[in-house]
């Protein structure tokens, strides 16, 4: 505990962004066929920085087969509300679940250089409170530590719906399930909120059988994944509206409401439309009546493709579909981020006007197909996947692996973990750093990253950014 | 003597109330986002009422049930004894466990009256005027043998009196800070001035635990 808030809170996300940049990332390293420990990597991302772009600290945890994927912080600038009643906690313990063995590890990164381990929830213990398996995403919120799973009860995760837990965020004991009345809700991935509007919006992917494995491409074309997004009242723990995209928008995921938590809007990206193996984003928001909405508002094609160059899963379409996997906001709420996994490109998009999206930016990397290198030479395998954006905004930082199983459906063969950062134009645009290239111990893959004092999809604000 | 103790008490009645109203946590804050939230600054004024409405409600819950038991004159010094030892008692309890009830992050952000009103029971603000309050009735020499009747709204004036005022205090100095952030100072005064205050509030309580039990005695 601190006797002042911890200094990377900040009232309003123009706060934040005007805040010292990062100079250390966090990135998660999984071992895709559990043979070694998963670990954490910090990285050194300060430009003046002899070790600038390169990995300064390994943490490695006891325990095989835990396939890290998500991961958060255990107090953000939510903690500012008087409502919360926690202003005094500190940023310093990463929370990182294992989304394959559902087992949680508290990293104490105080000292990032010197991060350990300062406490292991085992599987059993969160099966036996909550019921749920497979924990994924985490948030900060007013009544501690919320964190969302993809898995319900039993061996393969199906009995029971996945839901959203809450954790002490002082002893990180698990408190139980958090909602109370769930509707339709039967299926889990992202979700994210507007604390002082108090409302929750989440998404789904699908139950463990369905991508544990491997996707199903039978249950993908007779649409079985999620494609509904749902409402929530935050305080009050129920589903007020679940809103279904359309059957064929297959794999609603991330969801990125606005920062200022004066607007009631945000976007949500979806993988695949099955009708036509476009990717999408839809913009969600709530219209003067009070009611739940939601527009496709950008579309991306996918690109024709030899047979030979695909991979089997892909070789019937003769296609490359985008398959948008991850989608980030900046700050200011004026840069959507959108990962396009299967082409091989990061889209940058304007949207000031979140029911018009312009194209701003584009960066060509990897790719199914089109395999474009980095611009200092290198390969770099699979796509582009988890982005995180710095707070100023300026730099944009992304891996390449989707998910183990997957990545070999759709990537076969061990491609290398990655990690690049790109640099936003002052008028939009989006231009890769030769310089920073992260090397990863062999026989591992990245997957999300967390910025030094917070980032654009940690923190939530109670103050408007005025 | 007693004018000077009478005066004293009121003086920290006063006192009391600026310092639950300058701590955020006590909810100034929140009427800063409001105003920010409906761009103007009129806004202020609303959220501060439903804030101080909800403590004044704390106030009266806690003052008015040891208003009536004034009336037990034979029984004076052990009420004073026992209030000034339940006081001192839930400054030790925050002090060791250090918590905030879990059930006050679950009250909609809208509903500031409700928030404050139990916020200020969760954290003992009301109970802190308790020992003040018994101190001054005590002062007043309510005659209460044979005159209950006239004694009791005796007793209730003096805690409506009491939570008025302090609630006043309360109001202008949360007001202050919130108007001053609003106006000049900018969000960026509401993180610095922020000060974890709990164990300063929780000795607090055990001091004013401990006058009340040193007066009674």
């Amino acid at each position: 505990m601190n006797l002042r808030p911890d200094p990377t809170f900040h009232p309003s996300p123009k706060m934040a962004m005007e805040a010292p940049v990062e100079t250390l990332a966090f990135t998660l390293m999984l071992s895709p066929d559990g043979t070694k420990p998963d670990g954490l990597a910090v990285v050194d991302v300060d430009p003046k920085s002899d070790s600038y772009g390169q990995i300064v600290h390994e943490l490695y945890v006891p325990n095989l087969g835990d396939e890290f994927h998500h991961f958060g912080w255990n107090a953000c600038s939510s903690s500012l509300s008087p409502l919360t009643g926690h202003a005094f906690l500190e940023r310093r313990y990463l929370i990182i679940p294992g989304i394959r063995s559902s087992r949680i590890y508290i990293i104490d990164v105080k000292d990032p250089r010197d991060a350990k381990i300062h406490k292991i929830i085992e599987p059993e213990e969160l099966m036996a409170k909550t019921g749920y398996s497979r924990p994924h995403t985490i948030h900060c919120g007013p009544e501690g530590i919320y964190v969302s799973t993809l898995g319900g009860g039993g061996a393969d995760g199906t009995d029971g719906p996945p839901g959203i837990f809450i954790m002490d965020c002082q002893t990180f004991e698990i408190q139980g399930r958090y909602e109370m009345d769930r509707g339709i809700q039967d299926k889990h991935y992202d979700f994210w909120w507007n604390l002082p509007r108090d409302y929750m919006v989440s998404s789904e992917w699908g139950l463990p059988p369905q991508f544990e494995n491997g996707v199903v491409p039978e249950d993908l074309l007779s649409n079985k994944y999620g494609h509904t997004i749902h409402f929530w009242d935050l305080r009050a723990r129920k589903v007020v509206k679940s809103l279904d995209l359309g059957e064929n928008h297959q794999m609603a995921l991330e969801i990125r409401p606005a920062h200022d938590p004066v607007k009631e809007y945000g976007f949500c990206g979806v993988v695949v439309d099955t009708t036509n193996l476009q990717g999408a984003i839809f913009t969600w928001w709530r219209d003067e009546a009070g009611e739940w909405q939601a527009k496709k508002t950008i579309t991306i094609d996918p690109v024709p493709a030899d047979a030979d160059d695909l991979p089997e899963l892909l070789k019937g379409f003769g296609a490359v579909p985008p398959l948008v996997t991850d989608i980030d906001l900046s700050l200011d709420d004026k840069y959507l981020y959108v990962a396009c996994w299967g082409l091989g490109e990061m889209h940058q998009y304007d949207v000031s006007d979140p029911m018009n999206p312009v194209l701003a930016g584009k960066v060509e990397i990897g790719g199914i197909v089109a395999k474009h290198k980095h611009p200092n030479g290198e390969d770099f395998g699979y796509g582009p996947q988890m982005v995180e954006i710095s707070r100023d905004g300026k730099r944009v930082y992304w891996t390449n692996s989707l998910y183990s199983t997957w990545d070999d459906q759709f990537y076969p063969g061990d491609r290398g973990a990655a990690m690049v950062m790109a640099h936003v134009g002052e008028n939009g645009g989006l231009t890769l750093d030769k310089k920073f290239w992260t090397k990863f111990p062999e026989g591992y893959r990245s997957h999300q990253i967390r910025l030094e004092g917070g980032d654009c999809s940690t923190d939530s604000f109670c103050y408007p950014s005025v | 003597m007693d004018m000077t103790t009478a005066a004293g008490l009121w003086l920290a009645v006063i006192l009391s109330g600026l310092y639950h109203g300058l701590n955020p946590g006590m909810g100034w804050p929140l009427a800063v986002s409001s105003a920010l939230f409906e761009r103007r600054r009129a806004a202020l004024w609303p959220a501060l009422g439903a804030l101080s409405a909800g403590h004044f409600a704390a106030m009266l819950g806690i003052l008015l049930p040891f208003s009536m038991m004034t009336l037990l004159i034979d029984y004076e010094r052990e009420i004073r004894l026992g209030a000034g030892i339940i006081v001192i008692g839930m400054g030790v309890f925050l002090a060791i466990t250090r918590r905030h009830p879990r059930f006050l992050a679950r009250i909609p952000p809208h509903r500031l009256a409700l928030w404050s009103f139990l916020v200020a029971l969760a954290h003992g603000a009301a109970l802190m005027l308790v020992p003040i309050y018994l101190g001054l009735c005590a002062i007043e020499e309510l005659d209460a043998g044979h005159r209950a009747a006239s004694a009791l709204m005796a007793t209730t004036a003096l805690a409506l009196g009491v939570a008025v005022l302090h609630t006043a205090a309360m109001m202008g100095s949360g007001g202050a800070m919130a108007y001053a952030t609003h106006r000049w100072l900018g969000l960026q005064f509401l993180s610095r001035s922020w000060f974890d205050l709990e164990l300063v509030w929780t000795l607090s309580l055990i001091v004013v635990g401990g006058l009340g039990l040193w007066m009674a005695l």
